[in-house]
């Protein structure tokens, strides 16, 4: 096929499948809160349950004009949701969504996920420094600061699971969970509750906490703690880009869902299928697990207040760099001992 | 469970996912409405007939939101070779709702109960020139006046 | 324009290097300008807005200064009344402390559920008042006349709706109910522990000097109630404990708070058993004139002391009314606690302080 066609299809596979995804999350997250609450939250949009409310609300926005402050880097400021989008959306570019439906499967894919993903921090940045703003500074600040803190945590966790698959390709790690053994004799169904989330229970909760962190989610949204810092490093963006900025939140929620599924939750597998079957099924046990997995992030999210600055970097360094240190440890052990 | 450490963190989580299967409190308010306590102080409703036009309530209003005006009128005489009446005759009585803070005074100090409370609070206006509420206006209220609740027994 | 107090705070790197409160920003003058050209019955509306999370209790001590000096004796059931409502209004102000403050750390659903439990109250106190913030229900010598005051209801008073005793108690329920989720929720959250526990620790005695009252006084452990003291009403005749802490940091202001709100259900129900019967209110002229003479009549209003030093000449307006509100006092610490703490605990120590600016900005 010709290769820019071909392009063409990813990239709209990518946005098309991540976007509403996005928009379902925030959906969730409007609704879910709600309810939390006792409200009955959004109820008019879209009819009988408001469904249409992120939509709406994003309409809202594009209306909204779009300002820049007087004293701002303006190239930057203006550059910065982009950058943040961009990073988000880059790592969908490796997700598997079924044995054949992967946009782009690299062997290095989870060092490659690892990598653009912190690009966003760079928009964060560039967004707090530019913005001319003391709360955007100090978010900025903070935010890159928290991001950097939680990288290493993430990285580690993620290394767990690479040495028990014995690979750094996302389809090598789902194909490795599915055709896990316990001790050479449990059928293979057992796997749908994945074997890593059993084993790499250390790594799957590090991995959670940091991507939580790396989120800018309560309990560790400092960078836009609004008690605080008004709203962070999104204090001056107005209309479009807030919504650029809005929108890469949710999505950066999605891919960080997507992928710890697929690290620890086994991804798109399902027992008994295989081929073409598992090609169209696979996509849909995804996405539910991205949804039972932001169900959680939500959740944490109206339950509990924030952490501050201190004590999320003493959590970082001194509780979860040690605790991956020491899952690597003990995953490389039992890796070549057994 | 005692085991566990976090416990604040368990209870706080199984709170929420409770109400999150309860039926909320809140209501969809422009279809659905509650229906405010007799005593609500939502609007001033004014009996027309009842008014002689004393300014008491204009005159004990905190923030002088009453605006009254009035003349006194001939009447014929009830019988023939009666004496002539004069009856004072209410020409303006308007209520600024932007002013007024909904503090009741003038409910209370009127000697010849034309004033009443009631709890109808649906009158929002786009402008705050609109506020101001005539006479028609507040007469049309007092058919929203509930009967005053039963009290406690003593 | 939504009220606000401006926080100018020096920042050196992220610790604040102490902090002024310049306040005045919603200052509406109620003793000078406001109060000075009303007659009584007029402030006694006024007064409710001073802090407008608990208005009915701002009412108790003026008009207690206005019968100190008419010398009045209000009659029991009207007292009983007062002490339903003030204790209502307690709750309530302490419920949207408990929804704000961990608002104010960025947890969000305590404030949904205190408040749904707190509409209860306000329900309660709508009732009775009419009102559900601004109640403007005491008059001098006791509670308000009927609505419409004219012949044909003359002699009636504004009593209790029917049900409300019923009603009051089991809204009681509810609250401690609520008490105990914001337990679950909140108080034992270690994330919340973590924000709280050793953060803006005011001495008792610093406390004093900086003349602190209410939940933040007895938090630093000093045992200071003005019910259990000297008060209008008759608390005496109930059986309740004043709740103290033991550092005085934020946690403890916080946990103070939420045992008055239990305390105070407890003050309610009690009430509510034994109210007696009887006037509900003392004679009183129509046409309300003072004779000259001092007062200063003070009660412990559920941010602090609040007090009314008022001077009268005789006549139907004041010559003068101070008004020493709790929250202006007890911000008056803010300079000395916030030196040296970090950004974030600076947003918790204001927070656990509780104001509300209608009383700091009077």
């Amino acid at each position: 096929m010709n290769f820019w066609l071909l392009l063409l299809v990813k990239v709209g596979l990518v946005l098309g499948v991540m976007m509403p995804g996005a928009l379902v999350i925030i959906f969730g997250e409007l609704k879910i809160s709600a309810h939390m609450q006792s409200r009955i939250g959004p109820y008019f949009a879209g009819g009988r349950f408001g469904w249409a409310q992120p939509l709406a609300d994003g309409l809202k926005f594009l209306q909204k004009e779009d300002l820049v402050p007087a004293d701002a880097d303006r190239t930057v400021y203006k550059l910065a949701p982009y950058v943040v989008l961009m990073g988000t959306l880059a790592t969908f570019v490796i997700i598997p969504f079924s044995p054949d439906l992967v946009p782009r499967d690299l062997d290095l894919g989870v060092f490659y996920v690892l990598a653009v993903s912190s690009l966003s921090t760079l928009g964060v940045l560039m967004a707090g420094w530019s913005s001319a703003n003391k709360y955007s500074l100090m978010g900025g600040l903070r935010a890159a600061a928290q991001l950097i803190a939680y990288e290493l945590p993430l990285v580690l966790a993620v290394i767990g699971v690479a040495i028990q698959a014995g690979s750094l390709s996302l389809n090598d790690i789902v194909t490795a969970q599915a055709s896990w053994q316990w001790f050479n004799v449990a059928p293979e169904w057992l796997n749908v509750i994945s074997p890593f989330m059993i084993l790499q229970v250390v790594g799957l909760t590090i991995f959670l906490i940091a991507s939580l962190a790396e989120l800018s989610r309560i309990p560790f949204d400092m960078p836009i703690a609004e008690s605080e810092l008004t709203m962070g490093y999104l204090t001056e963006y107005s209309g479009m880009r807030f919504t650029m900025f809005f929108l890469g939140e949710y999505a950066g929620l999605v891919s960080m869902a997507a992928i710890a599924a697929t690290l620890f939750l086994g991804g798109y597998w399902v027992p008994g299928l295989d081929g073409d079957v598992l090609n169209f099924v696979g996509p849909v046990v995804l996405l539910s697990k991205v949804m039972i997995i932001a169900f959680l992030f939500i959740w944490l999210r109206w339950t509990f207040p924030r952490l501050r600055e201190d004590q999320l970097q003493t959590l970082a360094w001194k509780w979860l760099i040690p605790a991956g240190l020491a899952n690597i440890l003990v995953t490389a052990f039992f890796r070549v001992v057994f | 469970m005692a085991v566990l450490p976090y416990k604040g963190l368990r209870t706080g989580m199984l709170l929420t996912l409770k109400t999150l299967f309860k039926k909320p409190v809140t209501i969809n308010y422009p279809l659905e409405k509650e229906t405010p306590v007799p005593r609500a102080r939502g609007v001033i409703a004014l009996d027309t007939e009842a008014c002689t036009v004393c300014m008491l309530c204009a005159r004990e209003c905190p923030d002088w939101c009453i605006y009254i005006e009035g003349h006194k009128q001939e009447e014929p005489p009830a019988k023939e070779g009666g004496r002539v009446r004069t009856r004072a005759t209410l020409d303006r009585f308007d209520i600024d709702y932007a002013l007024c803070m909904y503090c009741g005074i003038c409910v209370e100090v009127c000697p010849f109960d034309a004033l009443f409370w009631s709890p109808d609070y649906e009158y929002s206006e786009f402008g705050i020139s609109d506020m101001l509420h005539d006479k028609d206006r507040l007469t049309y209220w007092l058919s929203t006046v509930p009967d005053p609740p039963a009290l406690e027994k003593q | 324009m939504p009220p606000r107090t401006r926080k100018a705070t020096t920042s050196d790197r992220d610790r604040s290097s102490g902090g002024h409160a310049p306040v005045g920003c919603c200052r509406i003058d109620r003793d000078r300008d406001a109060a000075e050209v009303r007659t009584y019955p007029q402030i006694i509306a006024l007064v409710n807005r001073i802090d407008w999370v608990s208005g009915f209790a701002n009412e108790i001590p003026f008009v207690g200064a206005i019968e100190k000096l008419l010398d009045i004796e209000v009659p029991e059931r009207a007292q009983y009344i007062r002490l339903i409502l003030t204790e209502l209004a307690r709750i309530s102000s302490h419920l949207v402390f408990a929804s704000s403050y961990p608002l104010e750390l960025g947890a969000s659903t305590p404030l949904m559920h205190a408040m749904r439990e707190r509409e209860h109250v306000l329900e309660l106190l709508e009732s009775v008042t009419g009102g559900r913030f601004h109640p403007n229900f005491n008059r001098v010598g006791g509670v308000k006349p009927a609505a419409g005051g004219g012949s044909t209801m003359k002699k009636l008073t504004q009593d209790l709706p029917a049900g409300f005793l019923a009603a009051a108690d089991a809204a009681m329920h509810n609250v401690l109910d609520i008490c105990d989720d914001i337990d679950r929720l909140v108080t034992g959250n270690e994330l919340f522990l973590a924000r709280t526990v050793g953060v803006g620790e005011i001495p008792g005695a610093k406390a004093i000097e900086y003349g602190v009252t209410g939940p933040n006084l007895r938090a630093s452990g000093v045992k200071f109630d003005l019910r259990k003291v000297e008060s209008l009403l008759p608390y005496d005749q109930f059986d309740f404990e004043i709740p103290v802490g033991n550092n005085g940091d934020c946690f403890d202001r916080y946990v103070v708070r939420i045992q008055e709100i239990r305390q105070a259900a407890g003050i309610v129900r009690q009430a509510i058993a034994k109210i007696p019967s009887g006037p509900l209110r003392a004679k009183v002229p129509r046409i309300l004139k003072v004779p000259p003479g001092e007062a200063y009549v003070r009660a412990e209003n559920p941010k602090g002391e609040m007090g009314y030093y008022l001077i009268s000449e005789g006549g139907r307006i004041p010559y003068r009314l101070k008004i020493r509100s709790a929250s202006f006092s007890n911000l008056s610490i803010l300079p000395w606690v916030l030196e040296g703490a970090l950004i974030p605990d600076l947003v918790a120590i204001l927070g656990s302080l509780d104001f509300v600016l209608g009383d700091v900005d009077r």
